[in-house]
């Protein structure tokens, strides 16, 4: 894909562009922007040339490096540009880095492929097409020196951003050549160093966006300041499939600061003021009437009885199977049966949802975290009535992502629609975290029976999984639901393969989903589905081995010797903790695997439970088979994060519903693990190579079943349902 | 018009009595530094500094903040961020999206002036900000190395920063 790029001064004519707005805040390209929108300029007075979409090289040596992908704390935004510069062989010190806009990848057929960024898919989707980037773009700059020299180019070789021509040892630098290498043809292809020779990529280098962080410094959507912007705040209807029955938007407009009071579709009423305080307490003193419409009545309760029934339903789409389970259940010496649950869960980024929007009929701009900017900007399009061309978005950073910022763009097309009403005036929307809680886009909900038959030696003859309950993709993207069934629903489950395969091997299989949708809006959760599944056959496996009087690391080894991979992150994290030797006074031990977003993931958790049945977490030990490691230290810290978040579901996360709405409307009720309940994480990074998997997401997974199983070695009280807050721990 | 002591200066605003400091800070006078996660006190990510005492701005009536009361926010806990904080976040890399930061930095640096060599159970009890992107163990290395003289080495976590040997 870099075969074809553009020859252009991109970068100025981006400056330029977004230079005009005179504004003082961070948007793409800004640090190119010279005050009023003149083209940017390097040291030298020359114009940045870049020597690919990927690329660019200022005469002073600078090198600035595209990521189309969104950086939410994950750390993709430096792992890409260390991918980048591996093949670049810049010099690291030198390397800054700048969005692409959705509108420049549109105008540029595409040139910097997916913007979408979910799925741990940041880096193992676009590793190959960035690194040929850097390495195409290094082979123009040493082909441009060369040329200067009038010397073979098989005798020059690039260093830390120094190009030597080896027999004479003369030298000079990108910065020098790269006008003339941007005039360059580009080659066709450029081969990829072997990973073992890598300088860059795969060391625990330091983050490339922290020193604003901890200054206060650093703009996130919610910060964005423009010239004669208004603030809104917005209440969409509490129950999902509500509508405004009555609503007197004059009733606040002689409150001061008020601008505007806005009806947003059939659903929502924003007020618009000169401050979002303003606009906030003027929105809470807003009469609004509700018609509460179909679902008034639906509770949590309700849904749980009909996922119920889904447990033994007689139709459900098949997502993997072997042999005849059903049969070899039906003759088994023993079945041994259990129901598990997972609750609804909102992904309370810290960073409530936002944007800004300045809409003219000609031109619809908006500026808003986003984990897919080209996602954005269609959501932009369709809210204004303008067509792809006329709009532009320009990524924010995002306080927190977690896959709410990603498929579905509601907050952007409601800024739109308010912004409509007031063309030329910018307004930032952001939501309460009222609103946050109450229109999210849950963690489906599912329930799950699974069946064994074992043998009289305790061996699984067979093992039936009915899952039951809510499908994403039927919500956000039923066109990739065939003949009811939905794929997503089987993360980790999956036959043999490179994403989310399960890592077992039994003589009869059947995993199939009873597809059950509930009227609450479900959306990507971090983790998605694997959280789930993980937990539900993880804590059946310890179950069947309780039963049948085995080891659970034991019987785990015996099903997954077809998997070599699965085991040996398992007996990584297992060795690591010392399993099967004493554990200290009291503290128990819990194990869990999976498979996920291209990785494969372990967990060994310690935990103690008082007489009082209070739950302390001591240690995790965590191993992760990524294939490829890009920066270990990165790793570490996704990996310590999943723990949070996934131990935040395990022991409080719950979005209830009654009266067809949300009950959890702020961290008061939606509890969040915090500092002193957070246990020691030791990481053990397994790179087996070969393959590229993702860091942010499978690791959530065995958090809760890895300390559930070890609250059942600990107390003999096996928690089937989701989350701990609801259980006594005392032991039975 | 009324006035606030903010970073050592005197700053003029206007809003009503009732308006939580937060937004006084963020909309009247420009410090976003500080941020806006729950508005009802169970978050952190708005904690500032009010006369040395970490306070969640969000649940504060600009009105019960005296014209002389010191209020420091991120933006003034030290010029070009060189607060041992500070330091020692950037040396170990500890923010991730980095939103609640500014909160988890201002409460530790309140009771690294109580307690200038914490515990862990200390640690524990001052710090009850939220982080959704789970920084929490990162923040807590942070805080020892700050209090023990900065020496990043001692975290243990090996980064490599440019110009510098890994820490």
């Amino acid at each position: 894909m870099t075969t074809n790029l553009a020859r252009r001064h991109f970068l100025s004519t981006s400056a330029a562009a977004a230079g005009s707005l005179v504004v003082g805040f961070h948007i793409p390209f800004a640090r190119d922007a010279t005050a009023q929108g003149a083209p940017a300029q390097g040291a030298q007075g020359a114009l940045a040339p870049e020597i690919n979409a990927w690329v660019v090289v200022r005469p002073d040596d600078t090198v600035v490096i595209r990521i189309a992908r969104s950086e939410m704390g994950q750390g993709s935004l430096t792992g890409l540009a260390q991918l980048v510069a591996e093949e670049l062989e810049c010099d690291w010190a030198k390397v800054t880095t700048e969005y692409p806009t959705p509108g420049e990848n549109l105008a540029r057929n595409r040139v910097w492929g997916n913007f979408s960024t979910g799925g741990s898919r940041g880096i193992r989707e676009s590793h190959e097409y960035v690194r040929k980037g850097g390495a195409i773009a290094r082979t123009m700059l040493v082909q441009a020196a060369a040329d200067g020299w009038k010397v073979p180019v098989g005798e020059c070789v690039a260093a830390n951003s120094v190009i030597t021509h080896t027999p004479s040892g003369r030298t000079t630098t990108f910065g020098k050549v790269s006008a003339v290498a941007a005039k360059l043809t580009p080659p066709a292809d450029a081969p990829l160093k072997d990973p073992k020779d890598w300088k860059v990529a795969g060391k625990r280098i330091a983050r490339l966006d922290t020193s604003n962080k901890v200054t206060g410094a650093q703009i996130y959507g919610s910060d964005l300041k423009l010239p004669g912007m208004l603030n809104a705040a917005i209440k969409d209807c509490p129950v999902f499939g509500g509508k405004i029955k009555s609503v007197d938007t004059t009733a606040v407009l002689k409150r001061s600061g008020v601008e505007k009071v806005v009806r947003v579709g059939d659903s929502a009423v924003a007020v618009v003021a000169d401050t979002w305080w303003h606009a906030k307490t003027a929105l809470d003193a807003l009469p609004i009437e509700w018609d509460h419409g179909p679902h008034a009545g639906a509770s949590t309760a309700s849904f749980a009885a009909v996922m119920k029934a889904g447990l033994d339903a007689k139709d459900a789409a098949v997502g993997n199977t072997v042999g005849d389970a059903r049969a070899a259940i039906a003759t088994a010496a023993r079945t041994i049966e259990a129901v598990y649950s997972y609750p609804h869960q909102n992904h309370a980024t810290m960073e409530t949802m936002n944007a800004t929007a300045r809409y003219t009929p000609e031109r619809c701009e908006v500026w808003t975290p986003t984990q897919n900017g080209e996602a954005a900007l269609a959501a932009a399009a369709e809210a204004s009535g303008l067509p792809l061309a006329k709009c532009e978005v320009y990524k924010q950073l995002l306080g927190g992502g977690f896959g709410r910022r990603g498929a579905v763009h509601d907050w952007v097309r409601q800024v739109v629609a308010i912004a409509k009403e007031m063309p030329g005036t910018p307004v930032k929307l952001i939501w309460s975290r009222e609103e946050d809680m109450l229109h999210g886009c849950y963690h489906p909900v599912t329930q799950c029976k699974l069946t064994a038959g074992v043998d009289g030696q305790g061996n699984v003859t067979g093992l039936h999984m009915r899952i039951s309950g809510q499908s994403i993709l039927a919500a956000l993207f039923p066109q990739n639901v065939k003949e009811g069934k939905d794929p997503v629903v089987f993360q980790g489950l999956n036959p043999p393969g490179p994403e989310a395969s399960i890592g077992y091997t039994f003589p009869a299989l059947l995993i199939d989903h009873a597809m059950r949708n509930p009227h609450v809006p479900p959306g990507f959760w971090r983790g998605v589905n694997l959280n789930q599944n993980t937990i539900y056959l993880e804590c059946f496996i310890d179950e069947i081995a309780h039963a049948t009087g085995q080891d659970p690391l034991a019987l785990r080894r015996k099903l997954m010797a077809n998997h070599p991979k699965h085991l040996a992150v398992l007996n990584a994290a297992a060795d690591r903790a010392g399993w099967g030797k004493p554990a200290p006074a009291g503290v128990h031990r819990g194990l869990a695997q999976t498979m996920g977003f291209g990785s494969y993931v372990a967990a060994c958790a310690e935990v103690s439970v008082s007489d009082q049945g209070v739950l302390k977490i001591h240690r995790i030990v965590a191993a992760t088979d990524p294939g490829h490691a890009v920066n270990p230290q990165q790793i570490e810290a996704q990996v310590e994060g999943s723990f949070v978040y996934g131990l935040s579901a395990a022991l409080y996360g719950e979005c209830t519903v009654k009266d067809g709405r949300i009950e959890q409307q702020n961290f008061d009720t939606y509890r969040v693990l915090r500092m002193d309940e957070m246990p020691a994480v030791e990481t053990i990074i397994v790179a087996s190579g070969g393959f590229w998997g993702g860091v942010g997401e499978p690791t959530i997974a065995v958090a809760a079943p890895a300390v559930l199983n070890a609250i059942f070695a600990a107390t003999g009280k096996r928690i089937r349902d989701l989350p701990l807050k609801n259980h006594d721990l005392r032991k039975a | 018009m009324a006035n606030l002591n903010v970073n050592g200066k005197v700053r003029e605003f206007q809003a009503e009595p009732d308006t939580p400091l937060l937004w006084v800070l963020r909309e009247q006078l420009g410090l976003t530094g500080t941020k806006y996660g729950c508005g009802v006190a169970q978050c952190g990510a708005c904690t500032v500094h009010i006369d040395g005492k970490a306070m969640r701005s969000c649940v504060r009536p600009v009105s019960t903040v005296g014209p002389t009361a010191k209020i420091v926010t991120i933006e003034g806990l030290s010029p070009n961020g060189s607060h041992p904080l500070q330091k020692a976040w950037v040396a170990l890399d500890v923010p991730q999206c980095g939103y609640c930061q500014s909160g988890m930095i201002m409460a530790a640096a309140v009771l690294l002036k109580a307690t200038p060599n914490p515990s862990d159970e200390q640690i524990n009890e001052s710090i009850a900000n939220i982080c959704r992107c789970g920084t929490y163990n990162r923040v807590r290395a942070a805080i020892k190395v700050a209090a023990q003289g900065g020496d990043a080495k001692r975290a243990g976590l090996a980064i490599q920063h440019v110009g510098e040997s890994a820490s």
